[in-house]
């Protein structure tokens, strides 16, 4: 058992920090770059998509191990994901709006955009590709979730100060937030020495 | 046979989500009320915040629920409110348009013997070419004038009209652009923009509480409070309140006989050229 729970202990922090979803391996990069300009709204899209990443990874489990691999139709997984992911976000939003609309108000417009983030198609793909039990996959989907919404705020703060910092006018606005991403992936790149 | 599997299997999936989510809707169904989108409509849309709402569609709500009144919006004038007034079934009282003013009448270049006029220096400013920044510093900015406007134009980058610009080192605000929004007042520093009807013809354009002796000497063109414009009004409209003059719009007729008074040529005609004295 003990060793069962370093393994998830591994998987939360190779999905936080050693393999993040957006400065290692490179998912949703596009709500990275458009939801990071100030950082409440990038905390809440991070948690929106925490949430929606562990959510997708129990349903997206289930599918593939339930139905996909017993009628040997596993090279259907993409386009059964993608299906699965879509769906969830849907009900996902309807329930919100009916029983806590305060945080369907304050996710607004990030929830349906979600639907296309690769980064929760990324985990559910990943998942099986690792061969995860259903425990881990909801543990990777939401801690990788939580690496995303470390990644975001981050970079949404540093996007905040470098509003007011006095650069070339060639590099104003998202040139600017290129590089400053491109330096943060390196700043990342220096936890991929730990090992657990 | 294994193509047909697997159209089935997603077919299948596909059909069963379809469902899930048909009566999931039904069983998350929220009701709105059909009036919200139809008040929302009615709004310009600008989201411009001039409301005191986040936009227009959470000015709508709070007018639905009976938080706000009718005819807030500033852009959509009287036309929105008579169209939210319909919606909500009660009558709408005239709404007067809106515009922003620059209690300010600033540097306007030289005097005809070619002295500067408006408030002195105090010295060469080179810091943030920005209001707040400048109003920070010591001795409170560089102008003499403690109350004056700065002309680094956070104004203009707050408008989302385009309607207010530096023009010869004082803010400017165009009335045909401007929507009465109110977007700059938030962001000057020195509070001098203010909302006054557009109909209103004559503004004060100072907001200089200083003594008159102290204002003479910082600025050709600040309102000293002698209360000149005060005696001659015949609808009793000007006060003076601190060296400071103002006008209550609910009594001025806009007769202009102030601005003929006005030993700084300070009353004006908002809807003529800056500083340009109302004649007759």
């Amino acid at each position: 058992m003990s060793a069962y729970l370093q393994s998830l202990l591994g998987i939360l922090l190779s999905a936080i920090l050693t393999e993040n979803f957006i400065l290692v391996k490179f998912y949703g990069i596009c709500p990275f770059m458009g939801v990071s300009k100030k950082t409440d709204t990038a905390l809440g899209m991070g948690m929106a998509v925490t949430f929606v990443m562990g959510i997708a990874s129990a349903a997206t489990w289930a599918v593939y191990t339930l139905l996909l691999v017993p009628l040997d139709l596993a090279y259907m997984q993409t386009v059964a994901f993608i299906l699965v992911i879509a769906a969830v976000v849907q009900v996902v939003e309807m329930f919100l709006k009916k029983s806590i609309p305060s945080l369907y108000q304050a996710l607004g417009i990030y929830l349906p955009l979600i639907t296309t983030n690769c980064a929760v198609l990324g985990v559910a793909l990943v998942n099986v590709q690792k061969n995860y039990d259903f425990l881990q996959s909801v543990v990777y989907g939401v801690t990788g979730g939580l690496g995303f919404t470390l990644a975001i705020v981050l970079f949404a703060s540093i996007r905040e100060r470098l509003e007011d910092a006095d650069c070339p006018k060639s590099f104003e606005g998202f040139p600017l937030a290129l590089i400053s991403a491109g330096l943060l992936a390196l700043a990342f790149m220096g936890f991929s020495g730990l090992h657990f | 046979m294994d193509i047909l599997i697997a159209i089935g299997v997603l077919g299948g999936l596909a059909l069963a989500f379809g469902l899930i989510l048909a009566v999931a809707s039904k069983v998350f169904y929220v009701e709105t009320d059909p009036r919200l989108e139809k008040l929302t409509e009615s709004l310009p849309g600008a989201n411009c915040g001039g409301c005191g709402y986040s936009g227009c569609a959470a000015y709508a709500q709070a007018v639905l629920e009976g938080k706000a009144e009718i005819g807030k919006c500033a852009s959509g004038g009287n036309d929105s409110a008579l169209a939210m007034a319909q919606i909500m079934g009660v009558k709408a009282e005239k709404v007067e348009r809106k515009v922003a003013l620059v209690r300010c009448s600033g540097f306007k270049g030289v005097d005809e013997d070619g002295k500067p006029t408006g408030s002195k220096l105090k010295g060469v400013y080179e810091g943030m070419q920005d209001c707040a920044a400048a109003a920070k510093v010591a001795g409170k900015g560089p102008l003499v004038c403690k109350f004056g406007c700065l002309g680094f134009g956070n104004c203009t980058k707050a408008c989302k009209y385009d309607a207010i610009h530096i023009v010869d080192g004082v803010a400017k605000v165009d009335q045909e652009k401007c929507v009465g929004c109110m977007s700059c007042a938030a962001q000057c520093p020195r509070n001098l923009i203010v909302p006054v009807d557009k109909s209103n013809q004559i503004v004060i354009a100072c907001a200089n509480h200083a003594k008159g002796a102290v204002t003479i000497r910082g600025c050709t063109i600040g309102c000293i409070g002698c209360g000149l414009c005060k005696k001659i009004c015949p609808a009793d409209a000007i006060t003076v309140d601190h060296n400071l003059a103002s006008i209550d719009y609910s009594k001025c007729t806009s007769c202009g006989l102030c601005a003929t008074v006005c030993p700084k040529k300070l009353i004006s005609d908002s809807t003529d050229e800056l500083k340009t004295p109302v004649k007759g």
